[in-house]
């Protein structure tokens, strides 16, 4: 059986998701020809060696829809023998993505895959493609469906997180990607997006705000008091009858941020690496995804990786470094309580707080973030982990080589 | 008009009037014999569909006027066709039948007028819907309402489709999911009345007209949803503005329903598909789970508690027969407390003229001061006038002289619960009363037999048991004592009814019906505080159980202290009997509250919630020091039996033991008087609901092995598994 190799991995800059955003200008498709672009130039790739992209885009409809993958390697002009599909796995699509690369490649089926997603949140809003799951009234109360904020104040309200707990991991997580931006430490992986011209229309993460502090994100009303005064909190009381009341903490500096993006991972056997000269930086040595109640939402970090801990035969202990999607403040700060780990393991060059979450793409994204990083610190394994939609959890642990 | 008609014909069964105008103008006039109301049924159906082959066929016919010979237009489906379906092909096939037949109407290109000289009530509004216009008289009284949601079922004739596509999806979601009833100026405001008429002749002649302009036009009648590029006023259901409403119509349906109705998950699905498709696809949407609702446990119990039974009250099963109905004139009211002007409220305003007596004269003022705000209220919300509130008041005559009483033919008193108290006030205003009059006594704890040992004319005297707050209660628990004679017990009976409240009847016990049963809920839920279960967890069991408070916080409005009160009292009164006395497990936890907590209740501002000034109330953190988490933390599901069979048991017994005598007050009591969960149809019902006495008895058995006797099932449960009977369920 054939390792499943990382050679590369690249992601754009990511632009804040509103019309004022400098990306909201570039379309989906051409953010990821940037990223293509990239990938073949710097491996010197020959693309018909490619068996496959495979992409993550949560909200597949108008430009981002019938098969962004496909259409992506035609338009970026490379060879017409590499497939492409989408998929969603909700907020795990871009680490999905890369899952399933590795799948293809362990199983010895296809020997080169590129992995990733893309998010034009600024012009296909969440939730713009519909959904039984919110939309239909009889799946919507089956499920006990209620917004995904709503679910990160139920975890700070049973976890006991406090607003002033949030917010401080709010402003770590600016003080950090601030920090490593300032140390150049993104510079590996982020490609800046250019026009048709080659004129450079965004080289930096536009959403850090190197100044935030818990005084400022203090002043915030909670995003989710109104909607979960007008029912969903009791959705979710209903569930977990032992909670007094919701505690609304989250808002919009203490969420992920609303933004626009691209990543791409080259994912192959040693075979394929061998012969197309391309240089291993790590290897994928597990996967997991679960699913826990749908209603709470994000707490599936902790089982999923503690799945894929065990599958790769590790303990939480054996990861040096860890990226838990910062879907929200409650949800990291949870994870870290169930996996048992020293925080500052975690998300050490910030996180989706202050860089944003552009949902297909992100996975990938803190993917060659910390891969990046184990490089940097010389060290060797690393666990990523997000909350994902429908109440699941996914995980990768990845090793460098 | 008459002199214009033409042809009288007899396709129209004796059901269905018909009549033709020289301009070819048929009026289809439904007077149903034998009725005070026209019905949806086949008396109804057949000569209707067969009219519409008329209308369809006969070119001299020009347009259709619907009207109606009764006092309203149509009040709904035949209910006793809906109740006895149990199998949903038959369900889906009347659907069907009925929803054809509408669409036969809308289709056949002469315009329809739907003339609504008074209520228009579920499947008679979709009659109405059905045609190209509705008019009606503008009369405040008269309601235009889909109420099926409320007897568990869906509007199957098409009213979920055409209600949306007339007015919009988010204005129908209410009127749909809660049967909300609309005068025809609301509903006309709403978009599905579209002209209100002065009186019938202006109605007629508008219905006329709309015909003739039609005809002028040249133009075959449509309705917009058959027109092309018909679209959802306010957008169907892919539209943006419903994309944020869908998502969370569901959560605000729980806030009240719980999950524990199907009826507005269904209307809801309905709506939503229905809003993607086509009209005809969505009739047939609409039909399936219309089918679904219609053999549901659910509207089953719903139909034979709150129509059946509560029909048979409301037409006096209960009440003695030969007794001449009687109108109460003069009433006394003793005590001016909130009971007591509470009373005095809801009798001036069904027109009684009452006397409020307290110990003070400021006392009694301050009890006619109650009916002076609540008709202020009323009137800020446009349900009274000043002219009503001046009447009402003017009936109200506040004093502390016992002579006022002189002539009143009904005294209720109210006083303090205090036996003394209450003999001395009986024997002072019997001497002063209408010596043919009855006395009543709103006691909630007190045996009437009891009490009536004070009064000289113990045949006379009756309990006559108020719930709080009176102007909103709808039940008014009627006890009778050894003594009361029938004629006493139609008195009540009547006056009840004289203030527009449901009486239901019982016998003298200990904490009579409604008390004793409701007691169980609470106790219950203080009960598993005692073993130690979470506090939260036992209210959210109580609301997800379907009652409208938790046992907790219910305990805190009666107040721990009036609960300790009458365990006292029960102990002594237990004792001097010479009875054994088996206190609930939940008492000792009452007594402390009481006594070691200094938590007596809401009152007092802390009970088992803390009541912070102009804050929310919120569970006391002391009671997890007090009451610690025991290691097992009971399901839900578990909480929700224990606190439902707890008060189905009890009733059980009551029922045994002759404290209730039918299944009708024993189900409308315990749904109007606490707040059972109607779902289930009451409390007796409740045992058919489970699955029959068999299957009650057998979770009663278990619970009873795991939490105490209380649970033993009661000897006629047992009784009624053995040999298959069950309470009556309609």
């Amino acid at each position: 059986m054939s390792e499943a190799l990382i050679f590369d991995a690249v992601r754009t800059p990511r632009g804040k998701g509103k019309k004022d955003g400098s990306l909201h200008e570039v379309s989906p498709v051409h953010l990821l020809k940037n990223l293509f672009d990239a990938v073949q130039t710097r491996n010197e790739l020959d693309t018909s060696q490619v068996d496959d992209v495979v992409l993550g885009c949560v909200t597949p409809v108008g430009e981002q829809g019938a098969d962004i993958a496909r259409t992506a390697v035609i338009y970026s002009g490379w060879d017409e023998r590499v497939a492409g599909v989408t998929q969603s796995r909700f907020c795990a699509s871009g680490l999905e993505s890369v899952n399933l690369a590795a799948q293809k490649v362990r199983s010895g089926w296809e020997d080169l895959v590129v992995a990733g997603g893309v998010e034009s949140m600024s012009r296909w809003p969440m939730g713009s493609d519909g959904g039984a799951m919110a939309m239909d009234p009889r799946v919507n109360d089956a499920m006990g469906f209620a917004p995904q904020g709503i679910g990160a104040d139920l975890i700070a309200s049973i976890e006991g997180f406090s607003r002033d707990d949030v917010d401080a991991f709010a402003v770590r997580s600016h003080q950090r990607a601030a920090a490593a931006r300032e140390d150049g430490r993104f510079g590996k992986s982020l490609i800046p997006v250019r026009d048709v011209n080659g004129l450079v229309v965004l080289d930096h993460d536009e959403t850090i705000r190197p100044d935030s502090s818990t005084e400022a994100l203090g002043g915030l009303k909670p995003s989710f008091e109104q909607m979960g005064q007008m029912g969903f909190d009791d959705t979710a009381l209903a569930k977990y009858p032992t909670v007094e009341s919701i505690n609304h903490v989250h808002h919009a500096g203490n969420s992920s941020g609303i933004v626009d993006g691209a990543s791409l991972v080259l994912i192959g056997s040693e075979d394929k690496g061998k012969a197309l000269g391309l240089k291993p930086r790590g290897r994928i040595v597990s996967t997991a995804v679960t699913g826990t109640d749908p209603t709470i939402m994000l707490v599936g970090p902790g089982p999923s990786s503690k799945k894929a801990l065990d599958k790769a035969g590790m303990k939480a202990s054996d990861i040096d470094l860890f990226e838990i999607n910062e879907a929200f403040a409650a949800v990291v700060l949870r994870a870290v309580r169930d996996l048992d780990i020293d925080i500052d393991k975690v998300n050490v060059n910030g996180g989706s707080i202050a860089m944003g979450h552009p949902l297909g793409a992100t996975g990938a994204i803190l993917m060659n973030t910390v891969l990046d990083e184990l490089e940097r610190q010389d060290k060797q394994t690393a666990l990523i982990t997000l909350c994902v939609g429908g109440g699941m959890g996914i995980a990768t642990v990845i090793e460098r080589v | 008009m008459a002199a214009n008609m033409k042809e009288h014909t007899d396709l129209g069964g004796d059901a269905i009037r018909v009549e033709q105008d020289d301009k070819g103008i048929l009026t289809l006039t439904l007077d149903m014999p034998g009725r005070s109301a026209n019905v949806l049924n086949d008396q109804f159906s057949v000569p209707f569909a067969a009219l519409i082959e008329r209308i369809e066929s006969d070119d001299s016919v020009t347009g259709v006027i619907l009207t109606s010979g009764k006092k309203n237009f149509m009040v709904g489906a035949d209910i006793d066709g809906l109740f006895a379906v149990t199998d949903p092909a038959v369900a889906l096939q009347m659907a069907g039948d009925f929803k054809a037949m509408l669409r036969r109407l809308e289709c056949c290109g002469k315009p329809v007028v739907a003339a609504l000289n008074g209520s228009a009530l579920g499947g008679g509004l979709e009659l109405a819907l059905a045609c190209h216009r509705r008019i009606a008289i503008n009369d405040p009284k008269a309601k235009m309402a889909l109420p099926e949601v409320k007897l568990g079922v869906l509007p199957g004739g098409g009213g979920t489709q055409r209600l949306p596509r007339l007015i919009g999806i988010q204005a129908a979601l209410p009127l749909l999911t809660e049967g909300k009833e609309l005068s025809p100026e609301k509903a006309a405001k709403q978009g599905f009345i579209d002209e209100l008429a002065d009186d019938a002749d202006d109605m007629m002649r508008r219905a006329r007209k709309f015909i003739e302009g039609v005809i002028e036009s040249g133009q075959p009648a449509t309705q917009p949803w058959d027109q092309k590029g018909f679209k959802f006023p306010g957008g169907d259901s892919k539209h943006p503005a419903q994309g944020h409403m869908w998502p969370i119509a569901p959560a605000m349906m729980n806030q009240k329903t719980r999950g524990n109705y199907p009826a507005p998950r269904n209307i809801m699905s309905a709506v939503y598909e229905g809003g993607l498709v086509d009209f005809d696809t969505a009739l047939k949407i609409e039909g399936r789970y219309f089918a679904e609702l219609v053999v549901s446990q659910e509207s089953k119990n719903m139909i034979g508690t709150l129509w059946y039974q509560f029909n048979k009250i409301n037409k006096g099963e209960s009440r003695p027969q030969g007794v001449e109905p009687g109108q109460v004139k003069k009433l006394g009211v003793l005590g001016a407390g909130m009971m007591g002007a509470g009373i005095a409220y809801v009798s001036a305003k069904a027109g009684i003229e009452v006397v409020l007596k307290d110990v003070e004269q400021a006392g009694a003022e301050k009890g006619k001061a109650y009916s002076e705000g609540l008709e202020d209220k009323a009137i800020q919300r446009g349900r009274s006038t000043p002219d009503r509130k001046k009447a009402i008041l003017d009936r109200i005559k506040p004093t502390a002289d016992v002579a006022d009483l002189d002539g009143c033919d009904l005294i209720i008193e109210a006083v303090f619960e205090d036996r003394e108290l209450k003999g001395k006030v009986t024997e002072e205003t019997e001497a002063v009363m209408d010596p043919k009059g009855v006395f009543g006594s709103n006691t909630s704890t007190l045996p009437i037999t009891g009490l009536a040992t004070r009064s000289s004319r113990p045949d006379q005297f009756i309990g006559i048991h108020f719930f709080s707050p009176v102007e909103k209660m709808p039940l008014v628990e009627i006890i009778v004592g050894e003594k009361t004679s029938d004629e006493t017990l139609a008195r009540a009976f009547d006056y009840v009814q004289q203030i527009r409240k449901t009486p239901i009847v019982v016998n003298d016990s200990r904490g009579f019906y409604t008390s004793r049963c409701f007691a169980t809920y609470v106790m219950e839920g203080i009960a598993m505080l005692a073993e130690g279960q979470h506090p939260r967890a036992i209210e959210q069991a109580g609301l997800k159980a379907g009652m409208p408070v938790g046992p907790l916080a219910l305990e805190d409005e009666v107040s721990l202290s009036l609960s300790l009160h009458v365990m006292d009292q029960t102990r002594k009164d237990f004792e001097a009997e010479g009875k054994p006395y088996a206190p609930h497990p939940a008492e000792p936890t009452v007594r402390k509250m009481v006594e070691e907590l200094e938590r007596p209740g809401k009152k007092a501002g802390k009970g088992f919630y803390d009541y912070p000034e102009g804050g929310k109330k919120r569970l006391w953190p002391g009671l997890a020091e007090h009451f610690p988490l025991a290691d097992e933390q009971l399901s839900q599901q578990e909480m929700v039996d224990r606190l439902l069979y707890a008060q189905a048991n009890e009733t059980a017994r009551c029922f045994e033991e002759g404290v209730v005598t039918t299944a009708a007050d024993a189900n409308i009591g315990s749904i109007f008087g606490w707040g059972f969960a109607p779902f289930h149809g009451g409390t007796l019902q409740f045992t058919n609901s489970v699955g029959g006495p068999a299957a009650f008895v057998s979770r009663a058995r278990e619970l009873a092995g795991r939490y105490g006797d209380r649970f033993a099932p009661a000897a006629i449960l047992e009784k009624m598994a053995e040999s298959g009977d069950r309470f009556e369920a309609s």
